[in-house]
């Protein structure tokens, strides 16, 4: 009991630490530095501390700083409640998506048994996706409760696109789930040790479309519309400030984070190494004992995984700093004439393939 | 369905794009009236940048007005100081040299470079291509450090003179402009291929803001706008001034007048612009720069410091200005945004009478409601954009 509590809390103290200590603040970083880096610029490299500025890295933590010691504005006429409750019902469904995504295989550690998933769901991914619902009602609260014609346009923008999106989106996944035969994400990890049994390769169709949705869903451009600066300012956060403001900033992060690691999960065989199974792995670190053997097998699960989703993080801020964003009614129409269909065609060929064999 | 819509009450958002807001660079008030996204009214506000232009160059010598001609279209100041130097030239009826000729037109055409740079750097910016925005924008430093070099400022140039210019090509100017061009075809080359086949952009400008020729004359149009709707009018080629007569360029045109043809004139007219700027290097003559007018353009300081005569002459020009005859003028140039007139009266004294600028984005600004009228929300910003209203030119 105790060994399982000490389990659960040190994989969440772990998950959490990654992506609210290391991932998010890194991220704005990284976003600098490769927009910098694809714009022929130097990027952030000012903040200092006593003449170290170690690759501009210091920037996030003056960031910090300086959000944190902002005016907290909340607009005359806004409703005050629905205001500040909007950035926590936009930020805590993308830090608790990551409950269920699995990191790792299972091992035996001190004759205790190890599964390297928060919480291993028998409902998986649809959790994931009862949490994208709810983020949509951060977006929408922050666009109504303002009180500002821009917040509010965007707030709609918001509402229409990220309920279109969801729905192709779930198409798209439900694809890979009949090809595995299980919504729990740690089976649908495990039965990608085959290399050849890799989502990408069964459901090729179904990775492009959910890419897609998944980047329209978390708002980015060229899917960046509710929040359009040249048309709304700054769409459904106009009116928020300092911390506030940075929960949206930090939600947006944390969420491209969540899609890289489901895009990992789903398409990429999760923590496996192509030809390497975790069998392979514990014979190979033999010479550790088996404790060791498990737990070095256990760091490259996590460095694979986490290798794995940092190229779908760059692969995102790619596509953010190459195209221009689209209009509101050909994001729609997209969503509704395009992907929509396609994920259905996708999904009665999965069926019926996979009926047939 | 007709009980539903009568219960339901509906009414139209009105919002205020601008002055401030990020589309309206230039500042300018968009008065829209929303019906859902669909804009149903448009009401220009224009006037922010207003400083009395006009007003102001009748309390000036002739000579004085230039450094505010600077501040009209400030992404073109050279074409700007030219178009009045050549309009009060005519008024006094003299003719600059050969190469100064040559050298205004080499002036001319990398402000125009940098004006077209800026403005399809801007349009790509606010259709959330910030990449293509850089891109433009370090080749457009390239071209500042270029017009840097030449007359000793970025923006506010202040490098032509009546009757001649301020001073001669730098040293190694032609090597620093091949460098320039090396680099500016070079960064044209990748925004072509992040902009001109991107579906994403092509959705987004095509069609949209699209007029025809019959309806752009009757606004006024000139330029890129005019020119994309397929009326090869260019002041350059209409009535020639400086040595254009002399130039190997094209006009492009394009066909429906939206902002995708918009996009891709100015695309080409950069092209057209360097090849300009090489020309004129390659013709250009040895001799003077300035006219040898003493009365109106200055002498050399070792004259005024030891002739009398040119002293004399120092001192009536610098304070009582230089005198053209009585009579009015109107001389056009092509700006970068289409045709700048300046139409000047002069009563003989040292002072205009009356400066007037036809600012060729006033029009073009004008047709703003007619242009994105029943369209989204959304298609005011590339319309606006390859509209490349600039504040200081069309508020003056």
């Amino acid at each position: 009991m105790l060994a399982d509590l000490i389990e659960s809390l040190a994989k969440i103290v772990f998950i959490f630490t990654v992506n609210v200590g290391v991932f998010a603040p890194i991220l704005g970083w990284v976003e600098r530095k490769q927009s910098a880096v694809m714009q022929d610029r130097i990027g952030a490299n000012r903040a200092d501390i006593l003449g170290f500025t170690a690759i501009g890295l210091f920037h996030s933590l003056a960031d910090a700083l300086k959000l944190l010691t902002k005016e907290d504005f909340v607009p005359a006429n806004a409703n005050k409640f629905f205001h500040t409750l909007a950035p926590f019902i936009a930020l805590v469904p993308a830090i608790a998506a990551f409950a269920i995504i699995p990191f790792g295989g299972r091992y035996e550690l001190f004759g205790h048994e190890i599964n390297l998933v928060i919480a291993d769901l028998d409902v998986g991914i649809l959790y994931v996706f009862a949490l994208a619902g709810l983020a949509t009602y951060g977006t929408v609260l922050a666009g109504w409760s303002s009180r500002s014609n821009w917040s509010l346009l965007g707030g709609l923008r918001a509402s229409a696109q990220m309920l279109s999106y969801e729905v192709a989106m779930g198409f798209s996944i439900i694809g890979i789930i009949i090809v595995y035969g299980s919504l729990r994400l740690t089976d649908i990890g495990a039965m990608q040790e085959d290399f050849f049994r890799w989502g990408i390769f069964l459901q090729p169709v179904g990775f492009i479309i959910y890419m897609t949705c998944a980047i329209a869903e978390n708002k980015r451009i060229p899917f960046d519309i509710p929040e359009a600066e040249s048309e709304l300012v700054a769409g459904y956060f106009t009116e928020y400030s300092g911390m506030k403001f940075v929960m949206f900033w930090m939600a947006e992060f944390l969420e491209m984070v969540t899609i890289s690691a489901i895009v990992t999960t789903l398409f990429f065989g999760a923590w496996h190494i192509p030809f390497v199974t975790d069998a392979m792995l514990l014979s190979w670190f033999q010479f550790a004992g088996p404790n060791g053997a498990a737990a070095l097998a256990m760091l490259v699960n996590i460095v694979v995984f986490f290798t794995k989703v940092s190229f779908f993080i760059w692969l995102q801020m790619t596509i953010r700093w190459t195209l221009p964003r689209f209009r509101y009614d050909q994001v729609m129409r997209m969503c509704w004439k395009m992907l929509l269909p396609l994920s259905l065609i996708n999904l009665s060929i999965t069926g019926l393939v996979v009926l047939l064999l | 369905m007709a009980e539903i819509s009568k219960d339901l009450h509906t009414e139209h958002m009105v919002i205020n794009m601008g002055p401030s807001h990020p589309v309206t660079h230039g500042t300018v008030k968009f008065l829209a009236t929303l019906e859902g996204e669909t804009i149903v009214d448009l009401d220009v506000e224009i006037g922010y940048l207003h400083r009395g232009f006009e007003k102001m160059c009748e309390n000036s010598t002739w000579q004085q007005v230039i450094p505010y001609t600077d501040r009209l279209n400030y992404v073109s100041p050279l074409i700007n100081n030219t178009g009045y130097a050549l309009a009060v030239e005519k008024l006094l009826g003299i003719d600059v040299p050969e190469r100064c000729k040559y050298l205004r037109v080499i002036a001319c055409e990398l402000s125009r470079l940098s004006d077209h740079l800026t403005n399809v750097a801007a349009a790509g910016l606010e259709l959330g291509a910030f990449t293509a925005f850089l891109y433009f924008v370090e080749a457009r430093e390239l071209v500042w450090d270029l017009i840097e070099s030449l007359c000793g400022a970025r923006v506010t140039v202040n490098y032509v003179r009546i009757g001649g210019l301020k001073n001669d090509l730098p040293e190694r100017f032609e090597e620093k402009v091949r460098y320039v061009f090396k680099e500016v075809r070079r960064l044209w080359v990748d925004v072509d291929k992040l902009l001109t086949k991107n579906r994403i952009f092509i959705d987004r400008v095509r069609g949209v803001g699209a007029i025809s020729a019959e309806e752009a004359i009757a606004y006024g149009f000139t330029g890129p706008c005019l020119r994309a709707c397929g009326v090869p009018y260019d002041v350059r080629k209409a009535q020639p001034y400086l040595v254009y007569d002399r130039m190997d360029f094209e006009v492009p045109i394009g066909e429906t007048g939206d902002n995708y043809d918009k996009y891709l004139v100015r695309m080409e007219e950069i092209q057209q612009s360097m090849r300009i700027v090489e020309q004129a290097l390659a013709q250009m003559p040895d001799g003077p720069i300035n006219v040898r007018l003493p009365q109106v353009r200055m002498e050399p300081k070792e004259k005024i410091y030891s002739r009398i005569d040119s002293l004399i002459y120092h001192f009536k020009t610098v304070i009582e200005g230089i005198k053209p005859p009585p009579g009015e003028v109107y001389l056009a140039v092509e700006g970068g945004n289409g045709e700048l007139g300046f139409y000047l009266v002069s009563d003989g004294s040292g002072k205009p009478y009356k400066c007037r600028v036809r600012p060729p984005c006033f029009a073009l600004t004008a047709a703003m409601p007619r242009l994105v009228k029943g369209r989204l929300l959304a298609d005011i910003v590339p319309t606006f954009d390859m509209i490349n209203m600039i504040g200081g030119e069309c508020d003056r």
